[in-house]
């Protein structure tokens, strides 16, 4: 395949970026996209320019750490995948393919395609946890769950943290993210103990830095590579109401 | 030579750890908070080290690659985590596990550490449960079980497909609550470039800040490395991309000595590697291997119509195909431990009966599981793993087979520890895949989350504590000091070399190139005229990469390839230390196979006579062959045996 890829590229933060236009040859349908990225930096690399930066780690899709916008979607064109499972099978011959990173005030461009996501550690900081310490903890079969809450608490917990429900929101909303581990803790008995000051807490630093809110468009339920659903969204907003209306001192 | 001292405490097996910690020295609150300590890595054992540290008191700095702690390589682990709850009521126990643990190991790991880890796998599920992990449950409420390669009863907690994940964010939280209670500090995007020694004893570390390009000096009375393993020495393999040596390796040149480097596991069931330009390759979870059956056609010429394209799978008749694990091993069967597993899998490709375009490659059927089970069960079960083979391959596993192809994945070996986890260096511990101490020869499935979190949790804390309790009048380290001085001087010198080497060659080149070496010479099979060659051409290929690498950019802010570089160098160092380990180690145990030493059917002979040790190799600097040390193995609780998977006998 034969493709032209028209990247933005950003040298720093405080920089202004532009989209550059890179051909490149003889890409195989076989490659994922972050092989075919790697191809254009050997190629950049031997002809003496700087090559892209772009955050991946893991390569199987559950780190979290890849994050591109590409031809206006996070992780590409295609369903329930991080960008380093995209395959170039996805794309045709010719085509032009728009790379960009996530667009969102709380993440900031480092460079290129890398954003600056420290805000979601921020939000769990403020509560995202069950606050029990290592050690005289009873049996693990103490307290029987039930199999279904299990089953959700996991859906909600599959949450990668990637960033994609963000960048895919016109709002910048991190409903969908913060909503996940609110959900997640509110489904078990182990995290009901301080459900109602976790939710406040994650959601006052969630505005505090600057995510916009939930219009419920769902475009993060649609580009969620974990396929985590909005209900959570409803979840959490139930748990905040009954937060606000019966507050713990 | 360095001294071993193992430091295996008093008593009987079962009262070692008892006994160490009655009787270990403590310090008082009020004094924690006067003592630092540098924990270095995120995923399982570091997180849950820092976590813990912060807990009881001290002043904790923990250091990450990744863009957040979260991102650490743990987090990619499938099938699950064994512990000895023995809930499914099917025969299990503390010594079970540790007998399956040290058995697997090929009779190759300390028994007191062992047993130890069998110990404390307990607690680890409790600890789990507690934080919010979601562990697959029956519908009666109580925890699901099930059973994974090298054991004979069902002990891994699960969460589907994702149990590393969902154990990584379970002490992802508990270290975001010692963020919140200002106990951790947490350092992101650094990579760790040197250790920092004062008189003796580890003081600090050197890392460079991977955004604005600063080489930064940290100070604390204690290091703890939890670094994870080298399996990316091999460029291809399940790692994660920036999964690299390189902490290790420096603390192994700073003083502290490495055990065991030959000692690397190979994975059985990988997504088969497709083409040149491939970064890494994905791993199937063993879980698999529970519904899943392995097989290859009986027949030379159909392998070879399936190598062509001419035959499909689904089109090969039952009496032709050879279910080459069940024929071999019928106790165990598709579950015998992934080192057999992996070398059943060569012997069947290399002897023409290997499937897909290139012929590396075996069926994982789930064919039989969906006609006994139905689609649905094998779906709850294996769904995400299914839809991830799906995505990668573009081939539906529920309507033909899987292929699968070994692969590495985790690295055994590491650096030298004693009972305290603490290294030939006082004052710097090893923590999880870092160190060599549980897995011997080869390491169980589940039992790298189990090690991670053990270590991390309830044994770090305990020993920490321990070697901090005579220091509680050294001040704060001031980080002007001339060894850190020194030290950074050593740091910028080498980047500065790799920047200004103005070679035309990229780093990448080299690092598959000593790959495809280790691959070769230092993989699956071994022998001595091998070894030989790949430690000449290693040697020949590192003189290269200082004469013509090429790194673009420079000292400031991001610089992948300049990150790259300064861990293929350290590669390119571990990489000859790793052949010369497996050519010293004239027998074959667990992953280290020496094809000189088989029986007629090709399974490996241990030689416990003149190799029941610890190979732990001490730096003597870089123009000085590395000396060997010896720590001999002594097994009071166990009779050694050769290991048998035909017959359930243990």
């Amino acid at each position: 395949m034969n493709l032209t890829l028209k990247i933005w590229r950003q040298p720093g933060p405080d920089e202004k970026g532009k989209f550059v236009n890179y051909p490149i040859s003889d890409v195989s349908p076989e490659s994922s996209f972050l092989e075919m990225m790697d191809v254009l930096n050997e190629q950049l690399i031997a002809k003496g320019e700087e090559p892209v930066a772009f955050d991946h780690d893991c390569r199987e899709g559950i780190c979290g750490m890849c994050s591109m916008y590409i031809n206006g979607r996070p992780h590409g064109p295609d369903d329930a995948i991080t960008t380093c499972q995209l395959h170039m099978r996805k794309f045709k011959d010719g085509d032009t393919i728009t790379i960009e990173p996530w667009r969102a005030k709380p993440f900031p461009v480092i460079k290129d395609l890398i954003v600056d996501r420290s805000s979601f550690d921020e939000i769990i900081q403020a509560g995202g946890f069950i606050s029990v310490d290592t050690g005289g903890i009873p049996d693990a079969n103490a307290i029987p769950i039930p199999k279904l809450n299990a089953d959700l608490a996991m859906d909600a917990a599959s949450c990668i943290g990637c960033g994609a429900c963000v960048a895919a929101c016109k709002n910048a909303s991190a409903m969908l993210f913060v909503s996940a581990k609110v959900s997640q803790f509110a489904l078990l008995p182990q995290g009901k103990i301080e459900a109602k000051r976790r939710v406040q807490k994650m959601v006052a630093k969630m505005d505090e830095l600057g995510f916009g809110n939930c219009t419920n468009t769902y475009a993060c339920e649609a580009e969620c590579p974990k396929e985590i659903k909005v209900t959570n969204i409803a979840r959490m907003n139930r748990e905040f109401f009954a937060a606000k209306v019966r507050a713990e001192k | 030579m360095a001294t071993l001292k193992s430091k295996i405490p008093e008593g009987t097996l079962a009262e070692k750890w008892t006994n160490y910690k009655a009787h270990q020295n403590l310090v008082n609150p009020a004094n924690k908070r006067k003592l630092e300590v540098i924990v270095v890595g995120t995923g399982l054992a570091g997180a849950a080290a820092a976590a813990s540290l912060g807990e009881l008191g001290f002043k904790v700095k923990n250091f990450c690659i990744q863009d957040s702690p979260r991102r650490a390589h743990s987090i990619a682990a499938q099938g699950g985590i064994n512990a000895a709850k023995n809930y499914p009521n099917d025969g299990d126990s503390i010594y079970r596990l540790f007998y399956d643990t040290i058995k697997g190991g090929d009779y190759r790991s300390r028994e007191a550490n062992v047993y130890r880890l069998a110990e404390v796998s307990n607690n680890i599920i409790d600890q789990c449960v507690a934080q919010g992990v979601p562990f697959a449950r029956e519908y009666g409420g109580l925890l699901d079980n099930r059973s994974f390669g090298g054991a004979l009863v069902s002990r891994t907690f699960y969460a589907r497909g994702q149990t590393g994940q969902q154990l990584l964010l379970g002490a992802y939280s508990a270290l975001s609550k010692e963020v919140s209670r200002g106990s951790v500090e947490m350092y992101v995007r650094r990579e760790m470039l040197d250790l920092v020694i004062i008189d003796g004893r580890a003081r600090g570390i050197i890392t460079r800040n991977t955004v604005t390009g600063e080489i930064e000096r940290f100070a604390a009375h204690a290091v703890v490395l939890a670094t994870g393993g080298y399996g990316n020495v091999f460029f291809l393999s399940t790692n994660a991309m920036n999964s690299n040596g390189s902490a290790a390796w420096q603390c192994y040149k700073r003083g502290a000595v490495f055990g065991n480097p030959c000692m690397v596991q190979i994975h059985p069931t990988c997504i088969p590697v497709h083409g040149d330009y491939q970064s890494k390759l994905t791993l199937m979870s063993e879980s698999l291997r529970n519904d899943g059956r392995i097989w290859v056609p009986k027949n030379k010429e159909d392998a070879e119509k399936i190598q062509k394209g001419q035959l499909k799978p689904t089109e090969i008749k039952e009496e032709d195909r050879d279910y080459y694990l069940e024929r071999r091993y019928p106790a165990f069967g598709n579950l015998v431990p992934r080192d057999v597993a992996s070398r059943a899998a060569k012997e069947r490709c290399d002897a023409g009966y290997g499937v897909g375009n290139t012929g590396l490659a075996v069926y994982l059927d789930f064919k039989h599981a969906i006609e006994r089970l139905g689609k649905e069960v094998i779906e709850a079960r294996y769904g995400n793993l299914f839809q991830m083979y799906e995505k990668i391959v573009d081939e539906n596993p529920y309507e033909t087979p899987m292929m699968i192809y070994p692969a590495i994945h985790y690295t055994m070996g590491g650096i030298w520890v004693d009972y305290e986890l603490q290294t030939t260096i006082p004052g710097l511990f090893a923590a999880g895949e870092a160190n060599f101490s549980d897995h011997g020869a080869n390491r169980l499935g589940a039992s790298a989350l189990m090690q991670g979190l053990a270590d991390g949790y309830f044994v770090i804390p305990y020993t920490v504590q321990n070697y901090l309790a005579d220091q509680i009048n050294v001040p704060f380290f001031k980080t002007d000091l001339p060894e850190f001085e020194q030290a950074e001087k050593e740091v910028r010198d080498k980047l500065e070399k790799l920047l200004n080497n103005n070679g035309s060659t990229t780093v990448d080149t080299f690092h598959k190139k000593l790959g495809l070496l280790m691959w070769d010479h230092v993989g699956m099979a071994r022998n001595k005229e091998g070894l030989e060659e790949a430690i000449k051409e290693i040697r020949a290929l590192r003189d290269a990469f200082w004469k013509d690498v090429k790194v673009p950019g420079s000292l400031k802010g991001v610089n992948v390839e300049l990150e790259k570089a300064t861990r293929v160098a350290d590669f390119l160092e571990l990489g000859e230390l790793m052949a010369m380990d497996a050519l010293n180690r004239e027998e074959s145990c667990g992953g280290h196979f020496r094809e000189e030493y088989q029986t007629e059917e090709g399974e490996a002979v241990r030689n416990d006579k003149d190799y029941m040790f610890v190979s732990a190799w001490e730096y003597k600097g870089s123009d000085q062959e590395p000396v060997l040390n010896k720590e001999s193995l002594k097994y009071e609780y166990i009779e050694v045996k050769t290991r048998n998977y035909k017959e359930a006998k243990s």
